[in-house]
């Protein structure tokens, strides 16, 4: 996981090639020595797009996940700690916003707004915030009877005080990890909008558009379509892994949990 | 029951209301003032027009809660308009004749996840550690990771283009009406396999997870202990006893799951160009065809949110816990 948000960094030192320069002598050459992955429809090398691709993937995932849990934590924590119908309906809006199948409703939401970078991260962050949203909710509800909770309140301190000072740090943990967890999924969403030509435009490089790319010269050129997907998978595969890691050196008690669909032991 | 089933149905009016007011709000989310979209070049239309056609459907010249009456008085008949594309055929007629095919693909690939997840999911909770359960761990990991437009990908290269196998676009082959009704059947079928297969692979991976998981969880149980300290075969109790309890969760599972799996037919019918909503969908967000996109999405969250009723209902009926609990006020 280092070594892709290092290549993502490095990209313009380490690729070899320039990502967005055509060539038409090399349209769709197969993987050789001088382009180790080979070239695509505009001659330009595959490699040093997918690195390029890298910081788009990994940029859209972090940020959108940022957003997300900004969300779901002001969200989570204002329900959670006034509890009551403030509670009820900042739960109610949760329950609403899952029963949208997320990919539709982003769609929907791009087909009105032009595709960039920035409105993806946007709209990927505005429509994953619901989990986080959840989880603060119930570290709060569990958090604010405890005694030191009591304590503070006894001793005068500001309602923000408290959930800031006190209750926020303590429900950090499962945050972290839905977060970790979180960029995978962004990246997966980001790269299947990308696919579908609504996410990342050309001739910016992203996993997802070098795929939509790869599809179209699918009988010639197989590399343009196993090499980005190979990196989406294993970037997600280690995020997930990652986060499970987390979650078991934070807590151990989490481990027992039900509640997550993958959950080690 | 038929009382728990009428507030769950009470409970998901304000759903319903909220889903088109959600719908509303998208529509009003373009940049300046609503009716100032942003059209692509891939557009039909010109942006004034668009605009002007926008405009006159949504009354977005009138006050904000006159339009949401409008808007919400029309769902209610089912009104969405015509589409924008050059045949104007009306929205809701679109959709109906795309709903089946994706109705059918998405219970086919429910139905297939859970006939198969549940032994899988059993096997490796019952031999925890053992082979068996190490692959599938392995599988799982690997199977949420996959992107399954890539894996489509993968399948079309080479049962579609090396090996020849299986067709990798639409539902019919082109000689369709030539071929005996049987053999009708049997292209349709070769048709779906491959876009079922992807469909099912990322909710195959978290399904015999979270079976193996409930099942875990389950086998501790001090009934397991007592049916087997009663001298039943392993049989009996893992299968019986065991088994009963552990997919009570799932029922849950899989309401929950639905919205994705739907979401889900997004990608793969598009690939495989399947005509249904899915595809529709993005022809329409690339055609700005904005009818058609606000009556997809909910038309969509609609059946999500009934799949998501029927299964909060199947969940009581298959555990009386709920039912009773409820009349008790907990929720």
């Amino acid at each position: 996981m280092v070594c892709l948000a290092l290549l993502a960094v490095l990209a313009p030192v380490i690729a070899p090639w320039d990502p967005n320069r055509p060539d038409v002598k090399k349209i769709l050459d197969a993987p050789s020595g001088v382009h180790p992955l080979g070239t695509d429809q505009l001659g330009r090398d595959v490699l040093s797009r997918m690195f390029y691709g890298a910081r788009v993937s990994l940029a859209v995932g972090f940020v959108s996940v940022g957003i997300a849990s900004l969300i779901g934590i002001v969200l989570g924590a204002t329900a959670g700690y006034h509890g009551g119908v403030v509670d009820a309906t900042i739960m109610r809006l949760v329950d609403l916003m899952l029963v949208f199948p997320r990919l539709f409703l982003l769609l929907a939401v791009l087909a009105f707004l032009r595709p960039s970078i920035w409105t993806i991260m946007a709209v990927i962050g505005l429509t994953g915030w619901m989990g986080v949203a959840r989880l603060v909710r119930a570290e709060f509800l569990a958090l604010k009877e405890r005694e030191f909770v009591v304590w503070s309140e006894s001793i005068g301190a500001s309602a923000f005080r408290i959930v800031w000072r006190h209750i926020l740090p303590n429900a950090m943990a499962p945050v972290l990890v839905a977060m970790t967890l979180g960029i995978p999924a962004a990246i997966l969403t980001e790269s299947g909008l990308s696919f579908l030509g609504l996410g990342v435009q050309p001739p910016h490089a992203s996993w997802g558009n070098i795929l939509n790319e790869g599809k179209d010269a699918i009988e010639i050129g197989w590399w343009l379509s196993v090499y980005p997907g190979l990196a989406i998978l294993v970037t997600v595969l280690s995020y997930n892994l990652f986060g499970e890691g987390i979650r078991d050196a934070l807590d151990p008690r989490l481990r027992q949990s039900a509640g997550r669909i993958v959950t080690r032991r | 029951m038929f009382l728990y089933a009428l507030r769950r149905l009470l409970l998901a009016i304000p759903l319903l209301i909220g889903i088109t007011f959600i719908s509303f709000l998208v529509i009003h989310l373009a940049p300046g003032t609503p009716g100032e979209i942003q059209t692509g070049d891939l557009s039909i239309q010109s942006d004034k027009e668009i605009q002007k056609l926008l405009i006159e459907l949504y009354d977005l010249d009138k006050p904000l809660h006159v339009q949401y009456g409008k808007w919400l008085t029309r769902i209610v008949r089912l009104d969405f308009g015509k589409s924008f594309s050059p045949d104007a055929r009306p929205v809701l007629q679109k959709i109906g004749e795309r709903l089946p095919v994706t109705l059918l693909l998405n219970i086919v690939e429910m139905l297939i996840i859970v006939v198969l997840a549940v032994p899988i999911g059993v096997g490796s909770a019952t031999r925890q550690y053992s082979m068996f359960d190490k692959v599938t761990t392995v599988f799982v990991f690997v199977g949420f990771a996959t992107p399954d437009f890539w894996l489509a990908l993968l399948l079309m290269i080479l049962f579609g283009v090396q090996l020849g196998w299986l067709p990798i676009s639409g539902l019919r082959s082109l000689n369709w009406e030539y071929l005996s009704f049987w053999q009708q059947q049997w292209d349709f079928a070769g048709h779906l396999l491959l876009p079922i297969l992807v469909a099912t692979f990322g909710g195959l991976a978290g399904f015999s997870r979270y079976m193996r998981q409930s099942m875990l969880e389950v086998v501790r149980q001090d009934y397991i202990q007592s049916a087997r300290a009663k001298g039943l075969p392993e049989r009996v109790v893992i299968g019986k006893h065991a088994l009963r309890n552990a997919m009570l969760p799932i029922v849950t599972v899989l309401g929950l799951s639905l919205p994705g799996l739907i979401g889900g037919s997004i990608i793969v019918e598009s690939i495989f160009a399947i005509p249904g909503m899915g595809q529709l969908m993005v022809q329409a967000v690339f055609e700005r065809d904005y009818p058609v996109i606000m009556g997809n999405l909910v038309i969509v969250s609609t059946l999500t949110l009934v799949a998501n009723l029927l299964a909060d209902v199947t969940y009581s009926f298959v555990d009386p816990r709920i039912r009773v609990g409820a009349r008790r006020g907990r929720r």
